[in-house]
């Protein structure tokens, strides 16, 4: 089987991002939209078609095997050096069909939202290259790759947050978002440097080879030990630390909220279905290195970040007012979902039920993720207005988008017979067989999912209608039908048998729903719901009387627990206060002063003896005389001794 | 004439030719014609000197060697390695764009032309050399001029500045040329009837004794590492780029602050092995000091000019601490980091001029928005702030990959730390240029007098692209210029093994 052509899939983007990107102010506006469309679709059949040959294709003994396509791109010692190319397993084929699907739809949607906006060549030149990255980064061979594409989709990133430059809260929070996730690279650089040192490889494949007789990793990583633990768990955790960066996980997911401040489609491909995943990717990616080293102690670090994570930004997305911020909290949820189902997983056959789930809800979420994104602009396109208290009765004037939306609310909630049922039913099996604590974590945040979710469903759609300055009407074709493509996603997306097809050793498996759990999850969903809808669905102040009941767990948790506040604390008032400003003083009055000080002391020394040279002969002539008559005596001195 | 000399010998005709101009057009006609033939020539310096490697295994190619000034043994001794080649390559590139980005240059153009390349002759020059005495005859060229064009041409406190700079870099030419006597008068010991010469691989065979070796590689390694502002010695720079007109600037930070980095490579660590070994740990906290205390300290400047100048002490800092690692991969990085900084600082400089030079002001906090009305400049400042804090895809990139990389090679603990220090400025690297870029490019106008500023010029567009084709080709493309560099890092290395 050969699958080289599918380096094609990065590089389309990557060539209209060049023409694009060169000639933004010689194209116009109609044909970039056209382009751009048209190039993701390409990468879209390109990866439907891999998708289907290698599901179908791709074993042989009833095992994925793995297909690698690769160049040397640079060189660092003899045995470390930096690979690009493609390397073909389930997971990168599962992302491959995530990452084209969102992003030709939001390509195509992209063409009604952006029309008219004076920057729309630009904004699909920005696309272009965050679809290249992305691809770049799931396709990579090796963590040095994955590391370069990682830093290229922050930088897309960076791009379309800011994509409003002129406004500075979207400045503001693309810098913040390119900073944060800066920090946490750091370590996930130092996390590559490490594991380069002590096994002398970057690659995949090697670092991931499983030795089946002995049933562990070939990889010796017990040789050295750092503070009671190996330095491969150091480095495993150094890059959970970049991975937690971009997927927005604990304490790093400060910039998530704020990155809201970009065009909602890049809400929608971006921060909700393909780059904050790259984190769940990146410990998929690197799984038998967690599962097997120190025995999973640092996938453990990863499973109660994911859990706390997930219970934290669903409690917080209770009170949110901007619908945008609510999905971003509830994107911060799902993935804390998809995190922490890694952390419980385990390797081998049905005992990976984990990473499967953690697979298949990635999988689902963008989907139904992405579609509430896309809804949410469709209504913010129509009433110009972010906050939910400037909506209410849209649905008559938008049937589709109400329609698409409350497929996508019941699918997150995880309603039966929705994709996201089956997904997460997977994750809440395989915490409840591995970890009761964050199993029972897990279904509250399941019933907090589907209540905050429904409360921005009756609170835009239901209730009363507000003053709108015109008439809201529905979004054009150009926006609706990538919408009904995700909606039947959201519900088709459900039935695929992921266990078939991903999973940790790349072995099939037979899953199947466990009932028991499964009536549990949907009921709290429910009853998520029902609280919902007696709280919204009517104009009541039912919910003003909770918020003050609560009163100071409300007021913490609309301000999102002053973790905004924490960080500006440590950066303006330790890191500028307490470090930079003090090295310029240092700078300024010590070290320039100190070399000034040299200069003045030649200067006021050069003054004093200027005075010698006053062109009187007789000054001279007594200047020679007597260091004549100096010199005679040292000569002499040294003479008789 | 041989293919070296003629790097010598061009700027010197265009300097002559100059002297016949008249008029700023007929200067800088002049001045450019003959730095682009120079250009022609670097690049084909390229391919001849890839031809001639291939048969050719010393370490140093196309040598010539004249006697200058027998008593002493002073030669005229040139050749080159793949080090040189860049170098030259980056100097003739930075010289170019610096004519561009001066095309309107109105007071005493003539002058200014002739000081600019007389500056670029001692440069090119001092990456031919192979002689310690010719190569410090011309450093020195090369720094007397800049004290004219700071001066002159300069702004703000400019007198006060170019003496500042001027003296020490003097003060470190003086302690150089302690260390370079040293070196001289010990040039022989361990050769039966060898005379002294200051021929470097004439010396490079000799055994100098230790205890000498640790004596004046301290002079050596100052006096280059002044000019690479090491930690406590960079308070020159600051103040000298922000009154130096811009193309000194470009000048200056793109390529005479190499010399620094290149000086400790090709004399003292090669010429003092022993030396280098025993004072390594000395120095490379200093140079660790650099990189970190550079970042924070462009953090709270205010003059886009001063930020510059505070990130090329970080960020040569990193080239100081990278030699100083005694990795082959750390100094392939050192090498890239030198060429990456040096176009990088030529463009940011560049720009900075563009904006001071439609606004009047340097001062962050009275900028911004400026993308709007100036998007060709707005975009390049972007893409060179992005390539600036080692965004992947450009020059900064690979430089800073390497360093890390082969650092981290270093079996000692201690130097292990050392680097994960240093990887940590990549971090305060992104606060304070997407600080300044967030700044002064985005956000709302922060001055409606500034809606009506003119657009780039196209001498000013082709002076952008012109520094930001390199960056973009090493970014993409690293394979073939890190190997090349290597197998002429391998001969170097192996004396401090």
């Amino acid at each position: 089987m050969d699958f080289s052509y599918t380096i094609l899939i990065p590089l389309i983007p990557l060539a209209l991002f060049v023409i694009l990107g060169i000639f933004s102010k010689k194209i116009p506006a109609s044909i970039s939209g056209w382009m751009g469309s048209l190039g993701l679709g390409v990468t879209f059949v390109l990866s439907y078609y891999t998708a289907y040959q290698y599901y179908l294709n791709g074993k042989v003994n009833g095992i994925y095997q793995t297909f690698v396509y690769k160049i040397n791109w640079m060189n660092f010692t003899d045995k470390l050096h930096i690979d690009m190319g493609v390397l073909i397993d389930p997971i990168s084929v599962m992302m491959l069909v995530v990452v084209s699907t969102i992003s030709f739809m939001v390509h195509l949607y992209s063409r009604g939202y952006m029309k008219g906006d004076d920057g729309y060549t630009r904004f699909f030149a920005y696309l272009a290259l965050f679809s290249f990255s992305m691809f770049g980064l799931v396709l990579a061979t090796n963590l040095f790759q994955i590391y370069i594409f990682w830093e290229l989709v922050g930088v897309s990133s960076f791009l379309l947050i800011g994509y409003y430059y002129t406004k500075p809260s979207a400045v503001s929070a693309a810098k913040k978002a390119f900073i944060v996730t800066r920090f946490a690279d750091f370590g996930f650089l130092v996390g590559i440097l490490i594991i380069g040192y002590y096994t002398g490889t970057w690659d995949f494949q090697e670092l991931n080879a499983v030795d089946h007789e002995t049933g562990s990793l070939v990889l010796n990583w017990a040789s050295t030990s750092f503070m009671g633990l190996s330095v491969i768990t150091w480095a495993l955790i150094l890059v959970f630390m970049g991975g937690a960066g971009k997927s927005a996980m604990l304490p790093f997911h400060i910039w998530l909220p704020d990155a809201m401040e970009g065009p909602t489609p890049v809400s929608a491909l971006i921060h909700a279905a393909t780059m904050v995943v790259a984190g769940v990717y990146l410990v998929a990616r690197l799984f038998p290195m967690y599962y097997f080293v120190e025995d999973g102690f640092a996938l453990q670090i990863v499973a109660y970040v994911g859990a706390i994570s997930s219970l934290f930004a669903a409690i917080i997305a209770l009170t949110q007012h901007d619908i945008k911020r609510v999905l971003a909290f509830s994107t911060m949820s799902q993935i804390g979902y998809m995190i922490l189902a890694l952390g419980v997983s385990k390797y081998e056959g049905h005992e990976g039920l984990g990473f499967m789930a953690s697979m298949f809800h990635l999988f689902t979420h963008a989907m139904f993720k992405a579609l509430l994104f896309l809804g949410a602009g469709s209504v913010i396109h129509a009433i110009h207005s972010n906050y939910l208290q400037d909506m209410g009765g849209l649905r008559k004037y938008m049937p589709i988008t109400h329609i698409t939306f409350l497929i996508a609310a019941l699918s997150i909630s995880g309603v039966p017979f929705f994709a996201g049922f089956f997904s997460k039913d997977e994750i809440l099996a395989a915490a409840y067989e591995n970890n009761m604590l964050i199993y029972i974590s897990s279904v509250f945040v399941a019933g907090l999912t589907a209540f905050y979710m429904f409360r921005l469903y009756f609170g835009i759609f239901w209730g009363k209608e507000k003053k709108y300055e015109h008439t809201p009407h529905e979004s054009p074709m150009s926006m609706t039908i990538p919408m009904i493509f995700l909606a039947f996603m959201s519900i088709a997306g459900g039935y695929i048998h992921f266990s078939k097809y991903v999973t940790a050793d790349h072995m099939p498996f037979e899953a199947h729903l466990n009932y028991y759990l499964a009536a549990i999850a949907s009921t709290v969903g429910i009853i998520g719901i029902i609280l919902a809808y007696v709280f919204y669905k009517k104009e009541n102040n039912l919910s003003e009387r909770f918020s003050h009941a609560f009163g100071v767990f409300y007021k913490w948790t609309y301000n999102k627990f002053y973790f905004d506040e924490i960080y500006l604390f440590v950066t303006k008032k330790i890191i500028f206060g307490l470090v930079a400003t003090p090295a310029a003083w240092f700078d300024k009055n010590v070290v320039d002063a100190s070399m000034i000080g040299i200069g003045n002391v030649t200067e006021s020394f050069s003054e004093k003896i200027k005075g010698m040279q006053s062109g009187k002969f007789q000054d001279y002539a007594m200047g020679f005389i007597s260091g004549g008559v100096v010199i005679a005596i040292v000569v002499f001195y040294l003479w008789i001794n | 004439m041989d293919i070296l000399s003629l790097f010598v010998i061009v700027p010197i005709i265009t300097v002559i030719a100059l002297g016949f101009a008249k008029g700023l057009k007929q200067s800088r006609i002049v001045a450019l014609a003959g730095m682009l033939v120079q250009l022609g020539m670097s690049i084909n310096l390229i391919f001849a000197y890839l031809k001639e490697r291939a048969v050719n295994d010393d370490i140093m190619i196309f040598v010539k060697d004249i006697t200058w000034y027998e008593q002493f043994n002073i030669h005229y001794n040139i050749g080159v390695d793949a080090i040189s080649v860049v170098m030259i390559v980056l100097t003739a590139v930075i010289v170019v764009a610096g004519i561009f980005i001066s095309w309107m240059v109105d007071d005493l153009p003539k002058e200014f032309f002739i000081s600019l390349i007389v500056l670029s002759t001692g440069v090119f020059g001092f990456f031919i050399s192979l002689d310690l005495f010719t190569m410090f005859v011309f450093y020195e060229i090369a720094v007397i001029p800049m004290y004219l064009l700071i001066g002159i041409w300069g702004s703000g406190p400019r007198e006060n500045s170019a003496m500042k700079l001027t003296l020490m870099l003097m003060g470190a030419s003086a302690v150089l040329s302690v260390g370079i006597f040293g070196i001289y008068f010990n040039s022989n010991a361990g050769i039966d009837g060898g005379a002294l010469t200051f021929n470097i691989l004439e010396i490079a065979k000799a055994n100098i004794p230790v205890a000498i070796q640790n004596l004046f590689f301290p002079f050596v390694f100052i006096g280059f590492a002044v000019l690479g502002a090491l930690f406590p010695f960079h308070t020159w720079s600051p103040s000298g780029h922000a009154s130096a007109p811009t193309a000194v600037s470009m000048l200056h930070a793109g390529v005479l602050m190499k010399l620094g980095g290149y000086g400790v490579f090709r004399v003292a660590m090669y010429l003092l092995p022993l030396g280098a070994l025993n004072w390594s740990d000395f120095f490379l906290i200093l140079a660790s000091i650099g990189v970190v205390y550079g970042a924070l300290g462009a953090i709270m400047q205010k003059d886009l000019k001063y930020i510059n100048a505070y990130a090329s002490v970080s960020h040569l800092g990193l080239v100081l601490f990278a030699l100083l690692m005694y990795n082959k991969t750390a100094w392939n990085g050192a090498i890239i980091q030198s060429l990456s900084h040096g176009l990088l600082t030529a463009m940011f400089f560049a720009l900075i001029g563009m904006v001071y030079g439609r606004t009047h002001t340097r001062n962050v906090s009275e900028l911004g928005g400026l993308m709007k009305i100036l998007p060709f400049i707005g975009a390049v400042y972007v893409i060179t702030g992005l390539a600036y804090l080692g965004l992947p895809g450009f020059s900064g990139f690979i430089a800073e990959m390497n360093i890390f990389v082969g650092s981290f090679q270093h079996s000692d603990t201690f130097h292990r730390i050392l680097t994960i220090l240093a990887v940590s400025s990549i971090v305060v690297t992104a606060v304070y240029i997407l600080r300044m870029v967030g700044k002064i490019m985005m956000g709302p106008l922060s001055n409606p007098e500034y809606a009506n500023l003119p657009k780039a010029t196209w001498f000013e567009k082709v002076g952008l692209i012109m520094l930001l084709i390199p960056v973009v080709i090493i970014g993409v493309l690293p394979f073939g210029l890190s190997e090349m560099i290597k197998d002429s890092i391998e001969p170097f290395l192996e004396r401090l093994l």
